[in-house]
């Protein structure tokens, strides 16, 4: 009994100094991260070096997998359970900053002024949130196929023009070596269609939405140089140089065991693909007669207007952006860094590294996809247009379809506050 | 002897043993209910900062409307009519009735559902409009997703029942081995067969190859329209029929052994048997097995999402895939509300007129 009173004396008096050594305010964070260990490891090792850097603050992070994350934010969101600190996919961030999740970034914009503009997340003018990476898209080749074709190599100032690049994909197809010319990806049904696709759209002329006002659609996706992209994609598919459904393996290995003769693939598949192919070269997007174009944004970090302490999670997003990290998340899963200073750093996007290319990529030819909290609707209906198209329905009604129930969600929503 | 204590006696203790349940049940089932037709009444989004208003039934308009056209050939400066080069007639293309045309205010925004050829000669075409085409293909592809699973596999499943009715040795396993596919999810039965009905290396494909000595070549089950519902079809059978068998099994042997023998010695044969004897004494379980798979048929979702998306060309399109596609995938909670509310609906309807059917006449 004796040792029972002095034991809990002992525990009260040490709770009591516990307390007082544990004065910092705890900030909650959530990432996008869980279930991939090398983002995790990077993410924790940032939060512990902040950690230990100052005594304000702590971070304390919680992981969700991939898929489920928007759906717990939403939830979280109408709980009124935000934490302090989220990181946004950057399509994604003007539907969460119109619904008042995110907070205009309190951070001075000339902090990031090198930044790559697709790291941005610019709404109406405000920057609500800041990546630490981007992605970037290039049409996989092998230096051997363009041999055996006779294909002149493209390069950023110099791209394929749309007729240089359909005469390569029939040379591929007339070669007989290849199932089929092109692998486009098709196998990955949901926002890969809008990223990877809508670049194409926008090389043509045309547009998902009309970005002078973003209240339309009318002209941008169904005007003449829309039509003229519907039918240089179904041209893809009836002129088999492409699946319209392809098997999800078919998609992951085709190009390394040539069953592919180029493919349209993201940097993050790089790293994967120089280890299985010798003498892969990533080359520029087509020029289909606008300017080649490819997609931007991903996931970046913003402050949710119910943080009681944005100066804190303002203080974490500052020292995570800086270039080590940036270098150490592009080593580790692959992507672009935010920053040229960064990205010097790294083993991939240094100078004479393997993915260098898709940094000057990024930065020159990148443009985000339609910056409106309406985008989910946009994507949606994007990509049925074009699964549609590739099937064989007709494109200008196909198109005009996707612009009324764009222009019925805008009118319906009050114009998204654009 | 049990004392018959207050507690066994008293309502209320009956009231609180079912409470924990009839709780979940109300909030989670009879609750988004009404909120769901609340929300269809209204154009309330999944997230946004704007109140919702109410909007009547909008919702329900915008979904089901439909409209007519009259479309004229194409005639030359003679007054011929103009042809393609297969011979088919030339029609203005809809684009221009349907789309800021002030003459025909009822049909704008619509697209073409489905059309047929009129008039004294077969020059015109009468072209029925619909607001939301692809909800009227979800209805309709429902529909005949109903219409077909609904007798094949109640009837496929009273043959099996039928089958493993008999005392053999080890019909144990053939019963168990039926079963097995209920017990697996959908959604991985769906991955499986979306690499059996694989276009170019699928198990189906190469099974129909090796019998056929290559004379059959392979198809692309799901990607085509035309194979892209049937072979959905055939997959829900083949993993809901052992749910069923067992229920009919349950039917059959409640019929009497007795009427069985005096059948027998009355010499019936076994189609005799199963018409005058079986049939009669399975009217219940026909009814139950009806209504079950006819109410389970209608929520056809897991399969579509997994394996075609709404198909190709809207041709595996289904109510509830609709429903969850616009409420939770394109933020609409209001419109998915109402399909869901519709769906309640005619599967009510549908019941409804089941039982009228089905129910026991009196003498």
């Amino acid at each position: 009994m004796k040792h029972l009173r002095l034991t809990a004396g002992a525990l009260l008096v040490s709770t009591a100094f516990s307390s007082v050594a544990h004065a910092a305010t705890e900030l909650a964070m959530w990432y996008h991260g869980a279930g991939n260990e090398v983002e995790s490891a990077i993410v924790n090792q940032i939060i512990d070096d902040f950690n230990a850097s100052q005594s304000e603050y702590t971070i304390a992070l919680e992981s969700f997998p991939q898929g489920a994350y928007n759906d717990a934010v939403q939830a979280a969101a109408l709980a009124g359970n935000l934490p302090d600190i989220i990181d946004v996919d950057g399509p994604v961030m003007p539907g969460w900053a119109w619904a008042g999740y995110i907070a205009p970034l309190p951070i001075d914009e000339s902090e990031f002024a090198d930044f790559l503009p697709g790291t941005k997340g610019i709404w109406n003018g405000t920057m609500y949130s800041i990546g630490l990476w981007d992605a970037a898209v290039a049409l996989y080749a092998r230096q051997s196929t363009l041999d055996e074709l006779g294909l002149r190599t493209p390069t950023l100032d110099n791209p394929w023009s749309k007729d240089e690049f359909m005469a390569a994909l029939d040379a591929a197809k007339a070669s007989g070596n290849y199932e089929y010319a092109l692998d486009l990806g098709t196998a990955w049904t949901g926002e890969w269609y809008p990223y990877a696709f809508s670049p194409f759209l926008q090389s043509f002329g045309g547009d998902m939405i009309d970005r002078s006002s973003y209240k339309t659609a009318e002209g941008a996706l169904n005007g003449d140089a829309a039509i003229a992209f519907g039918e240089w994609w179904q041209n893809l598919f009836t002129g088999g140089y492409a699946q319209a459904t392809q098997d999800g393996a078919d998609r992951d290995t085709g190009f390394n065991t040539g069953k592919y003769a180029f493919s349209w693939n993201g940097n993050w598949a790089a790293v994967g693909t120089l280890e299985n192919v010798d003498d892969v070269v990533f080359l520029p997007a087509p020029d289909l007669g606008n300017g080649s174009v490819i997609g931007a944004a991903s996931w970046q970090f913003g402050v949710t207007t119910t943080s009681k302490h944005p100066e804190g999670a303002a203080e974490f997003i500052k020292f995570a952006t800086q270039d080590k990290y940036l270098a150490a998340f592009s080593d580790g899963i692959g992507l672009i860094p935010s920053t040229a200073s960064a990205a010097a750093m790294t083993k991939n996007y240094s100078d004479g590294g393997a993915l260098e290319v898709f940094f000057g990529l990024s930065e020159a030819q990148a443009l985000v996809r339609p910056v409106t909290p309406g985008y989910a609707v946009v994507a949606k209906v994007f990509e049925k247009a074009l699964a549609d198209i590739a099937n064989g329905a007709d494109v200008a009604d196909t198109l005009d379809a996707a612009v009324d129930e764009i222009d019925a969600d805008i009118a319906k929503n009050g114009g998204y506050g654009n | 002897m049990a004392n018959k204590t207050s507690l066994t006696q008293s309502n209320v203790s009956g009231w609180g043993f079912a409470l924990p349940a009839f709780a979940l049940m109300v909030t989670f089932i009879i609750l988004p209910f009404f909120f769901a037709i609340w929300f269809s009444l209204t154009n309330q989004r999944l997230i946004s900062p704007n109140p919702a208003n109410f909007v009547g039934l909008s919702n329900y308009t915008q979904l089901l409307s439909v409209g007519t056209i009259l479309l004229e050939p194409e005639r030359d400066e003679q007054g011929a009519i103009v042809r393609t080069k297969d011979g088919e007639i030339k029609y203005p293309r809809l684009r221009k009735f349907t789309r800021k045309n002030p003459d025909y205010p009822n049909i704008q925004g619509m697209r073409e559902w489905f059309s047929w050829q009129t008039g004294p000669n077969d020059e015109f075409k009468r072209v029925i409009l619909a607001k939301d085409v692809v909800f009227i293909r979800a209805l309709k592809n429902t529909f005949v997703f109903v219409l077909v699973v609904a007798p094949l596999q109640a009837g496929l499943a009273l043959m099996l029942a039928l089958l493993i009715n008999q005392k053999l040795r080890g019909i144990n396993i053939f019963r168990a081995i039926y079963f097995m596919p209920v017990v697996v999810s959908i959604v991985v039965v769906a991955f499986l067969w979306r690499l059996i009905y694989d276009g170019n290396n699928g198990l189906l494909n190469n099974l129909l190859g090796a019998i056929s000595f290559g004379w059959i070549e392979p198809v692309d089950w799901l990607g085509q329209p035309s194979t892209a519902m049937g072979s959905i079809i055939a997959m829900s059978i083949w993993q809901a029929v052992g749910f069923h068998m067992v229920i009919w099994l349950s039917g059959l042997q409640t019929i009497s052994p007795t009427l069985y023998e005096a059948a027998d010695l009355e010499g019936a044969s076994k189609w005799q048997t199963f018409r005058f004897v079986t049939w009669p004494g399975l009217r219940n379980t026909a009814v139950l097995v009806l209504i079950v798979i006819t109410m389970q048929a209608f929520g056809l979702f897991a399969q579509v999402d997994v394996m075609t998306n709404g198909g190709p060309l809207d041709s595996t399109q289904t109510i509830v895939f609709q429903a969850i596609e616009r409420g939770y995938g394109k933020q609409d909670i209001s419109g998915g509300s109402a399909i869901s509310v519709l769906l309640f609906l005619i599967v009510l309807s549908i019941s409804l007129i089941q039982r009228y059917l089905t129910r026991e006449r009196h003498a």
